[in-house]
């Protein structure tokens, strides 16, 4: 039995906590009286996920068994999350690779020949024949790539297709192949809440037309937050779009869970409380810290990367859409779900080594941004863990880099458009059709290994609502003129940040520290 | 009279030149243009005029160019040793006060220097050029009765503005307004200079244009360019904080850093950015046209590359190094030069080369084309005085020495954009 999540008062006894600040971390030690929320403990793995896989197919959720929806002659499609999802990496066998075999010898059986494979990357960048063999695993990869194993190309005008508009006018625009197929099986890895459900489709294979519905500064404002999808616009725009959808093609999702084991074993100190250190422990994070500081950042930077995280697989739904997503929320809630007693002045997070979108990539500063006042700061239901016009810490180095192959627009979007402002609504207003439909970025996006022309512009609106929200928002150890570049403050320690942020939350704040990686979900009471 | 004086120094020069080639070098031009180039600091006496028409000149102000700086740092081009006569006085930025009587211009009148020794002032026929007034062509500048030397501030025989006396033919001179100031007034031939290199190819309306540096040259390019032509977008290339606002108040629509150059001018013009394996990257789209003001030959390589395919460049700083002409040939680029400032005050044809170069190629006898009348010298040094007394050149000249502080002055020069200088100059009159 795992023990549930919960918020530590840091008093005397309290050691200094581990804070990740991107290639590192730092133990740091809080005032007292910090509240430091922590996720349950790492949930026990399912004993035989295959057995579990298969159980979830032949049985499923509102729903035919898989076996019955397939005959000979039929056009599949099945779909999978990308490199994106779970952080970090999870350790081959990845549970899609596991999912689509399945998937694949229920097809052969029934006699269904044309069979695709995409992957949902959306705007995303194309994954590389390498990343895509890591998710779908070598026989899968060898069967079908690349003719019929492919990434979606949301710039590709004889691949999409119009299947309508929503009762809102938002209009549906996904994968022509997946939208005239007779059955969709999505796969799915759901590490957030905000992940899976009606977005796995209506997302993860649309187009900048249908995207910009939702992937907006008004809907991001509106998503409160957007890992509580009850409470989040943006997921009620997908629930309206999947509803379009769902006139058209049957979709069949299989979604899978994962519990917190996000660090190997020779880094397991990551994964434990600070206070249950053992001897043993406390020397690997001596040693490791100050090999980690030694190392030069480049090396640092892809011994990050290739850590594989041992996750275990803490549950399989398949069936439909509406009726398998909230088996996978309540997964996820039972991971992650912290009750916190209110908000606080101040809120602290420190900020890891990796985002979404910097997967075999460098995390530049607007991913830092997206990560802080974006991802970890809308880890909550209910209401943040900050008060409106409170502060935020993040820890980051921010360095001023970006990966030139996979990133261009945001080097772009960095030098010109926060050079000019940084105000989300202004920089929407101006800019975005601009870099939307830039020929460069286009073709890079379809050619070359790029992010789409627009995804630095969602990131930003990713922190549209913390940036509303919050009076301050300071970085320690970040380079002060990026910082400052991005409209923030950059402090050399907690103690200067504290201090600079007197002036908005006085002297005697309030403070919380989101403890995480492993994720939490903050339910602020 | 104190001058400062270039003498003929071949390993001087040649240790100048190989030592600021390298990087560190390259950063201590200005100590070695003061302690290692053949410059010194010489007490001659007054030169004599040589013959009517000619007047001693007291220079007021006496600005520090590119071209000088280059000279001094060994980085130009030994392709000029001919046309110099040693030992010379540099200064060709000069405003000064005439000491003798001239017809039309009295003594005392305070005139700016059209430096180029062209036919008249040689007292030979005039070239071909010259008889139509493009002497910054002049065929004969090392003939005549005046040593060899393109311009004043490169002959031995008139001396320069780094000095308190020199020389000037009355043809040289353009008397200065009286609501022109010294500080205003130095400024006019680099203004005629940068007025001669946006007529040097006709602009089309609304086109593109890229200036590649922003100092004393690509600020008056803007300058000019607005000024004189229908130019759409200025797009200008600066290093510091203080020229990209200069270069704003003159009208650049975008003011880049060198190192988001390529990536900021495709944004604005479109096209792709390309990233050779070896070398900087270089746009397939671009400007229109652009002006090298920078005299550096990176300015020249990233000109080159950031025009779009068939646009123009034009060299307006003197150029020095080498460069990859590669995208010359690939993308059907127009190469044009621009020195000094001539008579002429409309464009040039559309070809980017007068009817007058192909008249004189074809046929040698480098007659003017139909319609381009024998022009008045004055021409773009009388629209350069105009726009000096209009334009926002305040604070434009805000380093000010004396010939005995010359070491000071030209270590200012060299690093005077680090230090937020636009233009140093030399009051010879100053002690």
């Amino acid at each position: 039995m795992s023990r549930p999540g919960f918020v530590l008062e840091v008093d005397e006894r309290t050691p200094s906590l581990l804070v990740h600040e991107g290639d590192g971390f730092r133990l740091e030690r809080f005032p007292l009286g910090t509240r430091v929320v922590y996720p349950p403990d790492s949930l026990p793995a399912l004993p035989d996920v295959d057995a579990a896989i298969r159980r979830a197919l032949l049985h499923p959720v509102d729903a035919e068994p898989l076996p019955a929806l397939l005959r000979a002659g039929m056009r599949l499609t099945i779909v999978f999350d990308d490199i994106s999802i779970p952080l970090p990496q999870m350790r081959p066998p990845d549970i899609r690779q596991r999912v689509i075999e399945q998937v694949l010898e229920f097809a052969a059986e029934a006699g269904v020949d044309d069979v695709e494979l995409v992957a949902a990357n959306s705007l995303h960048r194309r994954m590389t024949p390498a990343e895509l063999k890591r998710i779908v695993g070598e026989r899968v990869f060898r069967a079908f790539f690349p003719a019929h194993l492919r990434n979606h190309d949301a710039e590709d005008p004889d691949g999409l297709t119009h299947l309508g508009t929503t009762r809102h006018g938002e209009d549906v625009e996904i994968n022509r192949r997946a939208a005239e197929s007779d059955l969709i099986v999505y796969v799915n890895v759901n590490l957030t809440a905000m992940s899976g459900g009606s977005k796995s489709v209506t997302v993860g294979l649309a187009s900048y037309r249908s995207l910009r519905h939702h992937h907006n500064v008004h809907t991001l404002r509106h998503s409160r937050s957007f890992n509580d999808p009850a409470n989040s616009a943006m997921h009620h725009s997908y629930d309206r779009m999947a509803d379009v959808l769902n006139d058209h093609v049957k979709v069949f999702t299989v979604e899978t869970t994962v519990n917190s084991d996000a660090f190997p074993t020779q880094l397991g100190f990551l994964n434990r409380r600070e206070w249950e250190w053992r001897l043993a422990d406390q020397a690997a994070y001596l040693a490791v810290k100050r090999a980690n500081d030694l190392t030069p950042p480049k090396l640092r930077r892809q011994l990050w990367q290739r850590n594989n995280a041992p996750y275990g697989v803490t549950g399989v739904h398949a069936g439909a859409p509406a009726s398998v997503h909230p088996l996978t929320l309540a997964n996820v809630h039972r991971q992650q779900l912290t009750e916190v007693p209110g908000q606080s002045d101040i809120g602290v997070w420190g900020l890891p080594y990796i985002c979404p979108y910097n997967v075999n990539s460098i995390m530049n500063p607007i991913l830092v941004m997206s990560l802080g006042l974006g991802y970890f700061f809308n880890l909550y239901r209910n209401q943040p863990i900050v008060r409106p016009g409170g502060v935020a810490i993040f820890y980051h180095p921010m360095p001023n880099e970006f990966h030139p192959v996979h990133h261009p627009s945001y080097i772009d979007f960095f030098e010109e458009v926060l050079s000019e402002t940084t105000d989300p609504v202004a920089i929407e207003t101006k800019y975005e059709q601009q870099y939307a439909t830039d020929p460069w970025y286009v073709h890079l996006y379809r050619k070359s290994y790029a992010y789409h022309g627009v995804h630095p512009f969602y990131m930003w609106y990713w922190g549209a609502h913390a940036m509303e929200h919050l009076g301050d928002v300071i970085f320690v150890g970040a380079d002060r003129r990026t910082a400052a570049r991005m409209g923030f403050r950059a402090a050399s320690t907690l103690n200067d940040a504290l201090e600079m942020a007197r002036d908005t939350v006085g002297s005697s704040p309030s403070i919380t520290y989101l403890h995480a990686p492993p994720l939490t979900l903050a339910d602020v009471r | 009279m104190l001058a400062l004086e270039y003498r003929r120094s071949p390993a001087r020069f040649l240790t100048v030149r190989g030592a600021s080639s390298t990087r560190f070098g390259a950063r201590m031009s200005g100590a070695l243009a003061t302690n290692v180039a053949p410059l010194r600091l010489v007490n001659h006496a007054e030169p004599a005029r040589p013959a009517t028409g000619w007047t001693r000149l007291k220079p007021l102000l006496s600005g520090i160019c590119g071209s000088d700086l280059s000279l001094l740092t060994g980085r130009s081009s030994p392709y000029l040793g001919a046309l110099v006569s040693m030992p010379f006085v540099p200064g060709h930025e000069v405003v000064a006060e005439t000491l003798d009587d001239l017809p039309g211009l009295a003594r005392g009148t305070r005139v700016v220097v059209d430096p180029v020794l062209s036919c008249v002032a040689r007292a030979v026929p005039p070239c071909r050029w010259c008889q139509v007034g493009r002497h910054s062509r002049c065929d004969r500048i090392t003939g005549g009765r005046l040593a060899a030397g393109l311009q004043t501030g490169f002959c031995t025989d008139t001396g320069g503005g780094w000095s308190r006396r020199m020389l000037a033919h009355a043809s040289q001179l353009h008397p200065v307004p009286d609501g022109l100031d010294d500080h205003r007034a130095v400024l006019t031939e680099p203004l005629a200079c940068a007025i001669h290199s946006v007529r040097r190819v006709a602009i089309p309306d609304g086109a593109a244009a890229l200036v590649v540096g922003a100092g004393t040259v690509g600020l008056l390019t803007v300058l000019a360019l607005r000024a004189a032509t229908r130019v759409g977008p200025i797009y200008v290339i600066a290093k510091h904080g203080h020229q990209r606002e200069r270069a704003r108040a003159l009208g650049a629509t975008e003011v880049f850093e060198p190192s988001r150059a390529a990536r900021a001018l495709r944004r604005a013009c479109g096209g792709t950015l390309e990233h050779p394996v070896l070398g900087p990257e270089f746009l397939l789209g671009g400007a229109d046209l652009a002006y090298e003001c920078s005299g550096a030959a990176s300015g020249l390589d990233t000109a080159l590359r950031l025009v779009r395919a068939g646009g123009t460049v034009v060299l307006s700083g003197m150029p020095s190094g080498r460069v990859d002409l590669t995208p010359v040939w690939f993308r059907e680029l127009r190469l044009v030069g621009s020195y000094a400032s001539d008579g002429r005050g409309v464009p040039e044809g559309a070809d980017g080369a007068s009817t007058a170069d192909a008249a004189g190629a074809a046929d040698g006898s480098g007659v003017a084309e139909p319609g381009d009348e024998p022009a008045d010298r004055a021409g773009q040094f009388a629209e350069a005085l105009t726009l000096a007394a209009a334009a926002p050149l305040d604070g434009y000249v805000n380093a000010v020495y004396s010939l005995s502080r010359w070491r000071e002055a030209i270590g200012h020069a060299a690093r005077a954009g680090e230090l937020g200088t636009i233009k140093v100059a030399f009051d010879p009159r100053r002690n």
